[in-house]
This record gives C-alpha cells, sequence and structure tokens, in this order.
C-alpha cells in the first residue's frame, strides 16, 4: 500500500531546526538582546515550607542604590490555575513550601538584584508540615487550603474542601469483593516514588514588557504559550489581545515548562516598572527548588487471576503528592484513576486516585503524567501475580494486555492498537528466553520486562489551529502554535504540509518564535499531542491552501478539480497533462483569457481540528463512553547487573517498542525511544531530597545527579509497530512521553530476577540495594 | 569594582572589551560581545553547555573570569562553520539527530571538536571520557557518540 502520494510520510527528512541548532543560531530566550532598558530581577523565596507570613518589610530593599522596586504580593488576591485554582503568584498571607517566592526585587543589574532580596525582611510564624500523602489524607493532618471550597475548579475534577485532598477519582467497575475468592493467586504491594525534577538543560526564563497603553508583552521558555497567556490574563484582568506571549524554540520542557511556573512573577514585576522590560532567569539552584516536580506517589494495589492466569479483579489506592499547590496535579491523579489498571484487560476494578496538598514543591506535569508514576507499582505486582500463579511474566502480560476493542476500565472501547507485536518484538531483541552470564564473579545478572500504555490527558476539548501560508516564489511559511521543545513538531508539520500541498520538503519553513499575537491556537504542547491534534490541523490547513490552487487553476484550463493534483510544486492535469508551475500564481492568481481580468489571489490556508467525542465520566463510578482520544502502548525489556560489592547497577541492554499509529518521521520516533530510555533509566535513581524542615538538599547537578555519557546502557534497541487510528493524520499518535514509562519496574524487575528482592520504593540508590543485599545475605 | 579592558581574539576577530573584576567569560561573550550560542546551564562548571575553547583547549566559560583571559584566543560554537561550511562534527550531527532541544549543542560540540583535535580517532571510551561533562537530557548520548564516531571517520575537527 502506498502511504502517501509524494512518499514523505514515512521518511526520515532531516529536522528543520538542526542547522541552526548546530551552529548556535538557534535562538532562546535568554539570547534575545534588550539592550541597555533591560532590568533585572530576583526572587525572595520562602526560607519554610509551611508558615504564615506575618509581616514584609521592603524598606531596606527600596533603599538600595540601583533597586527599582520590590513587589510582595499584598495587592494580589487572585489565585492562578489550569484545573484548580488555588495558587497566589506571591504569597502574601501563607507560605507552603520551601522556596515560594514572596516578594520580587528588579533593579538596574543582576548582582543588585541578588542584594537587594537579602535586604527584603519577612517575619514568619512556622506552622506544622507535612510531606507525605498519605499521612496528609488523615483528619490530624495540618489542613494546607483551608478555602479549598471556595477555589474555582474545572467540572470533572473534584476536591473535598475541609481535607487536604484536592481530587478523588473513583472507579467502580464490576465487582471486586465477591472476586477474590474465585482467585487462584493473589499479589499485593505497596509502592512508593519520590518528587523528581524535570532537569531541562535551559532554566525558566522570562523577560516582561508592559507599556503606557496596557499592552504586557511577555517572552517566556514556554510549552504552552497560549494557555500560559489565558492563566496569567484570567488572573490579573488583563484582556487576552493585551497580553502577547513569545515563545522561542524551548531548551527542555518534559512538562515542567507547560503551564505556568515563574512567569507571572516576571510580569507583576513588570507592571512596577513600566516600559522597561524586566528579566527573570532561574538560576540552577532555583531550577531545582522554586520550580514544580513529578509528583510523589504511595500506591496500595491488590490484584488477583484465575489458575489459567486470566486476570480478575484489582483494587487501588494511589495517593499523589501533589504538593503546595495541585493546579495541575489534580488532572495527573485523575488521569491515574481513570488509567489505573495499566494496559490490562481487568473485568472487576475498585478504584481510588487522589491528589493530595503537602508541604512540597508545586507538583506538576512530567513526562508520561502520572503514567510513570503508576506503572512503577502496577508493573511489579504483574511479575509478582505471574509468579505466584507460575507463569512467564511475559507470557503472563501476553495473556492479558489489553487488546483493540476490549472494554476497558473507564467502560470505553480500546482504540486500535498491537501490544502483543509490542511484547513479542521487545522479547526477541533482548533475547528474553535466555539466561546470560554475569559479566564478572561478583555480579549477578537479570532481565526483567514492563508494559505500559497512556492517553493523551488533558480536557476533553483542546484545539489547534494551523495557518499555511505561500510565498511568491511557491515557498510555504507555516504556522503553529504547537512548540518546538526538541522531539520534532515543527519537523512533523513541515512534512505533512508539503506531502498534502505537493510541495517539496525544503520548501517549507514553520514559523517560531511562536507568538499569541500571530499565532494560530495550540491548547499546549504536552500529552504528546502534537503529531496527532496539531498534526490534523496543519493537514486541513494544507488541504485548504491545495484547494485554493486547484480551484483557481482548473477555472483557468476549464477543468475540473479532481482532474488536478499537485506534485513537486506542479499543477498537473491528469487529464489534459497541462502543467502550471506553483510560483507567481500562489500571490497573484491567473489571468482570464486574453488578461480579461484576473482570478485567485493570496493562497493562506486555514485549519483546525478539536477532539469532539469525549464523554464524562460518572464521578461515582468513572465509567462513560469515551474517557480519552486514544491511547499510546508499548513494552519495554531489560537485561542488566548488579555489583555484589557495591549495589551498583549497570543497564547492559534496554529495548523498547511502541505502537505509533503510523510512524511520519520513522528517525525522529527512534530519537524519543533512545532519549527516553536513558530519561526512564536516569529517573530510577533520581529524588529530590529534603531535610526535616523541608529544606531542598540536593538543589545541584553534582548532588541531583541525572545520566551522563558514561551512565547509559551499552546498547539501546528502539523499535515500533505502525496499528493506525481513524481520527490521526495518516493513523498516527504521540510517543513523546511513553518512551520513559516503564522503564523503571522494567528495571525492577530485572533486578528482582538478578538478585530475588523486591524494591518497592524509589530511587534504586546503590546504598539501598547494598544494605538489603546484606539484609538477604544475614537472613539467608 | 574595578574596570578592565581586556582584548580577545573570538573565532579568529579582535575584541576590545571592558570588563569588571567579577564578570564570568560566559557573561563576557554572551552579553558584552553578542556571542549568544554559548549556553548558560548552572554557572557552577557542572553541565558543560558553556564550553568553548580557549587557545583549543574545552573550558566552561562560566567557570573562567574575563580578566584572566586577556589577549587569549576564543573559540566559541558560531566559530566553527567556515562561511556556511559545517565541520565534520557538525554535519555529523545534524545527519545521526545528535540533538533535539538543542541548548547542549553547542557545549558538546566545543567539548567534541576539542576531543578530535587532540585525538582524531578516539575510542568510544575517549569519547565517553572527553564529554562526560556535558549533559544531555534529550537524546540519551548514543546519537552523539556515533556522531563524534562518524566525524573522527570523515576528517575529524578541521
Amino acid at each position: 500500500m502506498k502511504i502517501s502520494e509524494s512518499g514523505l510520510i514515512g521518511k526520515s527528512v532531516p529536522r528543520t531546526d538542526v542547522i541552526d541548532k548546530v551552529t548556535g543560531c538557534a535562538v532562546f530566550v535568554d539570547d534575545i538582546q534588550f539592550g541597555p532598558s533591560l532590568l533585572h530581577s530576583r526572587l525572595v523565596r520562602s526560607p519554610y515550607p509551611h508558615a504564615l507570613i506575618k509581616r514584609i518589610s521592603t524598606k531596606k530593599a527600596e533603599e538600595l542604590p540601583g533597586v527599582r522596586a520590590v513587589v510582595t504580593g499584598k495587592d494580589l488576591t487572585a489565585r492562578l490555575g489550569l484545573y484548580l485554582i488555588d495558587r497566589p503568584i506571591f504569597a502574601s498571607d501563607r507560605v507552603r513550601y520551601y522556596g515560594e517566592p514572596v516578594a520580587g526585587v528588579v533593579a538596574n543589574t543582576e548582582d543588585i538584584a541578588v542584594e537587594a532580596a537579602k535586604l527584603v525582611k519577612i517575619d514568619y510564624e512556622v506552622l506544622p508540615a507535612i510531606y507525605d500523602p498519605v499521612e496528609s489524607t488523615q483528619p490530624d493532618a495540618p489542613l494546607l487550603h483551608p478555602d479549598l471550597g471556595s477555589y474555582t475548579v474545572a467540572n470533572f475534577i473534584f476536591p473535598e474542601p475541609g481535607t487536604n485532598i484536592s481530587e478523588h477519582f473513583k472507579i467502580r467497575k464490576g465487582d471486586v469483593e465477591s472476586s477474590w475468592s474465585n482467585c487462584a493467586a493473589l499479589a499485593e504491594g505497596r509502592f512508593s516514588l519520590p518528587p523528581i525534577e524535570h532537569v531541562p538543560l535551559e532554566t525558566h526564563t522570562s523577560i516582561a514588557l508592559s507599556e503606557k497603553s496596557g499592552q504586557m508583552t511577555l517572552w517566556a521558555s514556554s510549552q504552552s504559550p497560549f494557555a500560559m497567556r489565558d492563566m496569567i490574563a484570567q488572573c490579573l484582568g488583563i484582556p487576552h489581545n493585551k497580553l502577547r506571549v513569545i515563545a522561542p524554540l524551548v531548551g527542555g520542557g518534559f512538562g515542567g515548562k507547560a503551564g505556568v511556573t515563574m512567569e507571572a512573577c516576571a510580569v507583576v514585576m513588570a507592571q512596577a516598572v513600566e516600559g522597561r522590560p524586566v528579566k527573570l532567569r532561574l538560576t540552577r539552584e532555583e531550577e531545582f527548588v522554586g520550580t514544580s516536580v513529578r509528583q510523589s506517589l504511595v500506591s496500595e494495589i491488590k490484584v488477583g487471576c484465575d489458575k489459567d492466569g486470566n486476570l480478575l479483579a484489582m483494587e487501588l489506592t494511589y495517593y499523589f503528592g501533589g504538593g503546595a499547590y495541585n493546579d495541575y496535579g489534580v488532572n495527573i491523579a485523575r488521569a491515574a484513576g481513570y488509567s489505573c489498571t495499566g494496559p490490562y484487560d481487568v473485568p472487576n476494578v475498585k478504584a481510588d486516585s487522589l491528589c493530595v496538598y503537602t508541604n512540597h514543591p508545586v507538583g506538576s506535569a512530567m513526562r508520561g503524567f502520572g503514567m510513570p508514576e503508576i506503572h512503577w507499582g502496577l508493573e511489579q505486582i504483574m511479575d509478582q501475580l505471574a509468579e505466584n500463579i507460575g507463569m512467564d511474566p511475559a507470557e503472563f502480560r501476553l495473556k492479558n494486555c489489553v487488546r483493540t476493542d476490549d472494554e476497558i476500565v473507564t467502560g470505553m472501547k480500546m482504540t486500535p492498537i498491537d501490544l502483543e507485536a509490542c511484547i513479542d518484538k521487545v522479547s526477541k531483541a533482548i533475547d528474553w528466553e535466555k539466561k546470560e552470564q554475569p559479566t564478572a564473579p561478583n555480579k549477578k545478572r537479570g532481565k526483567g520486562i514492563a508494559i505500559m500504555w497512556k492517553a493523551p490527558a488533558m480536557p476533553p476539548n483542546p484545539g489547534s489551529a494551523a495557518v499555511v501560508r505561500f510565498n511568491e516564489d511557491a515557498t510555504v511559511n507555516v504556522e503553529v502554535g504547537g512548540q518546538e521543545l526538541g522531539q520534532g513538531s515543527f519537523t512533523i508539520a513541515a512534512q505533512i504540509a508539503a506531502e498534502t500541498l505537493g510541495v517539496p520538503y525544503n520548501s517549507v519553513t514553520v514559523s517560531s518564535p511562536l507568538d499569541t499575537k500571530y499565532s494560530p491556537y495550540e491548547w499546549q504542547t504536552v500529552a504528546s499531542r502534537l503529531t496527532w491534534s496539531m498534526g490534523n490541523a496543519v493537514k486541513a490547513a494544507a488541504e485548504d491552501a491545495r484547494t485554493q490552487i486547484l480551484e483557481t487553476v482548473a477555472d483557468h484550463w476549464g477543468e475540473e478539480v479532481d482532474d488536478l493534483t499537485i506534485k513537486d510544486g506542479l499543477v498537473i492535469s491528469f487529464k489534459s497533462e497541462r502543467e502550471q508551475p506553483l510560483d507567481k500564481m500562489v500571490i497573484y492568481g491567473l489571468p482570464n483569457e486574453d488578461f480579461e481580468g484576473w482570478k485567485g489571489g493570496p493562497v493562506i490556508g486555514r485549519g483546525h481540528f478539536m477532539p469532539t467525542y469525549v464523554t464524562n465520566l460518572d464521578p461515582e463510578t468513572g465509567q462513560g463512553t469515551r474517557a480519552v482520544v486514544h491511547y499510546t502502548v508499548g513494552a519495554q525489556a531489560v537485561d542488566l547487573e548488579v555489583d555484589l560489592e557495591t549495589g551498583q547497577l549497570e543497564v547492559l541492554n534496554i529495548a523498547s517498542a511502541y505502537d505509533v499509529g503510523r510512524a511520519i518521521n520513522p528517525d525522529l520516533i527512534m530519537t524519543q525511544i533512545e532519549g527516553g530510555a536513558v530519561h526512564g533509566m536516569s529517573s530510577a535513581f533520581e529524588a529530590l531530597k529534603f531535610n526535616e524542615s523541608g529544606e531542598v538538599l540536593n538543589p545541584s547537578f553534582v548532588d541531583y545527579r541525572i545520566a551522563n555519557i558514561a551512565d547509559i546502557p551499552r546498547k539501546i534497541h528502539g523499535d515500533y509497530v505502525e496499528t493506525p487510528i481513524g481520527d490521526g493524520p495518516w493513523g498516527a499518535r504521540g510517543v513523546g512521553e511513553h518512551v520513559m514509562v516503564q522503564t523503571a519496574p522494567a528495571i525492577a524487575n530485572a533486578l528482582y530476577d538478578a538478585v530475588g528482592i523486591r524494591f518497592s520504593d524509589l530511587p534504586l540508590s546503590a546504598d539501598k540495594i547494598y544494605l538489603a543485599l546484606e539484609r538477604k545475605n544475614e537472613t539467608g | 569594582m574595578a574596570i578592565h579592558a581586556i582584548s580577545l581574539i573570538v573565532n579568529g576577530t579582535k575584541e576590545q572589551v571592558q570588563v569588571p573584576s567579577n564578570m564570568t567569560l560566559i557573561h563576557t561573550l554572551r552579553e558584552k560581545l553578542g556571542y549568544t550560542g554559548t549556553k548558560n546551564g548552572c554557572e557552577a562548571g557542572e553541565c558543560g553547555a558553556c564550553t568553548v575553547l580557549v587557545d583549543g583547549e574545552p573550558v566552561n566559560s562560566c567557570l573562567v573570569l574575563a580578566v584572566e583571559m586577556d589577549s587569549k584566543e576564543i573559540t566559541t560554537i558560531e566559530g566553527l562553520a567556515d562561511s556556511g561550511q559545517l565541520t565534520p562534527l557538525q554535519e555529523a550531527f545534524a545527519e545521526l539527530n545528535a540533538v533535539q532541544c538543542g541548548y547542549c549543542t553547542p557545549g558538546m560540540l566545543m567539548a567534541a571538536t576539542a576531543l578530535l583535535s587532540r585525538n582524531p580517532y578516539p575510542s568510544e571510551g575517549d569519547i565517553v571520557e572527553a564529554l562526560v561533562g556535558n549533559l544531555c537530557r534529550c537524546t540519551g548520548y548514543q546519537r552523539i557518540i556515533d556522531a563524534v564516531q562518524k566525524a573522527s571517520r570523515n576528517g575529524g575537527a578541521r
């Protein structure tokens, strides 16, 4: 079957941005030059995880020469949030995490801003703090948000005012209680993981400029300039057309630059110094201390199967440690709830997924959005159950994994996927059946497998828009609102536009920076939704432009549109074999006979896409017709060894396979799979560490290690299968986040295979492994 | 704070600039001279994003003071491609998609350039050793190793 007309779909064309990126020409927000009018700023952050603010004195800071303004939250009552509007821009009456912004200083230089920030005097009354999400649900826990009941909340989020619970999602499907007695084997466990950071190489940076006309411009390192505009505009009462967000290329996001982090602080500081741009650039330490984190999770899981290994029932409780403000986190708990079983066919399910306030940094989206968190426990408990019923873990998964058209946990019919093919591919790649020998006598070796699913987690109707604009020489500018974070979204947009229009790939440019003043709308660059949603919008815009061109030419030739096509930048007629080059005519149109007037004109194609078929779920049972747009699934297998003398673990080989629907650009998919495998491996060893006073103990690259080039597996194998979906461009769906969802449990399963010890709590630090090995030796 | 007049040769061009005593090379390059291709990742010498060459040696430009650089030859990412002609390393990074977000790329390329000029045929171990101070959160590093090897086969740092 021929997938695409010009062969561009399925072709690994070069990235649109790569030459800029290898020559130092790529512009990130910190690279934009503002000249001598630029002012600098620094935030004053809370030294306590939970305290009342008794008094703020800014006088000394204001008196320091070179200081332009000191702002606090005194006159700012409105709050920020996407799903649950609970977060102040600057804390004014109470701080809820170590590092929360309380004041901001604007000065002529960064050095003066740093000095002045130290002179802002704040008196606090320290309150008891709470960090454990399970304890935080207890009646005697300190209440973090007494006003929870008065916060504005999306209609699919269910907070419990009077408690620290900001979201409670429920699944009640079938009859779990009576199923246990029918089970031939059970497995039960409690798993946990700590908050971790996104750690983009580019720290959060913003520049804001407030003009006398009321115009506000915000340059930001942002995955979602439109959502950022919406949230800040609503919070500060700025009309959307007066708040312009400009977002150049992003130096790594991973979810940490979705929504609003510190950008509203820059806007408020700019309002205090009208007419002068104010830069707020987080230091690396602030990036670790003062930005959002992947939420902690405690999960309690019980699962049972019959004598043949068929899953019968599952009972789950998820306690997400949402941190001080749960604006985004509530939807992570919801997504974890409606996907609570993982990619399995389970007839009876009872699940409660809670998002809970704690005195940790703000919990938010991170690559996978709830799925790495829940799969950490799920994929280990499935191994335990397989062992208890005496089945091979891969065989157990093949038997129970979700299939196309299955009725899944929410009652929805599963969208087209082939998870079995993914399991087969990674099993083969890792030589699953073969027991490998360790490379040294002091080492033990093991293999593990894990599978995953993930749906784009978002409101039911997030939209994408695109514009395709021709130039005189028939080159094309594609305008989108989706961001290039490194994942290759601009390349995919260019491929889809070129293919649809019938023009050469290298004649298409995707406009950057994104600019809410000019770019068409995009909800957010999150949820692995761009290839699918923005891709649909670009395709529609290109089809619109193509139709305009063909109608003009058909009219000119006196032929039918259906007899024409565009190939390599030429309109051709199948019927008359005539040819019309696109250059000039896409702007100037074509003359009528004998130049008696003209037809056509500048060609601008417009397209949008918005899913219209997602339905609400019953708040008591979590059941509904269509919980999500679709799922992407995949499998990973790991071969590793452990040094028994040090507890050091080395991943030798990691194999991944995902069902991407349709590979628009196969090599870009492989870059996601490879990078994600290493990100996933790294995440198994990461933890943001806090002392008893809630202070972050490891806010640097030395103390918070991310994988470096010496840490990577000896072999990283990637593969994909293609089971197209009906509503994606050429059947494609996203894969940017899925690639790290199940890596940590695959490692844990391999570790169990190697040494016979289950590790329920992340991180998998060498000291933890070493001590567990020692304990095992002692007890025999 | 004392201000010093220094001269640097940046990518072959002589630059004269006034810097305060505490100004590091990265800020001098980015803010005084406009070489913004050099990226600021941590200002503590821990991520390698700001790597430039000083008299041919890779240096974290956030860790050295500009005043110490008086009369030195500095090469930044902007100095690699010569009138539109990419170096074999830049070509290999582009061809193999050893680049995603691109924020670590300038530092990575400078450190790899230094490696290939002192060791045109590095082993995989040599590459790992040379780039262990350059962090990347996107690529998973394998393609970076592959790109350095490919460039080594195609003529090295040049």
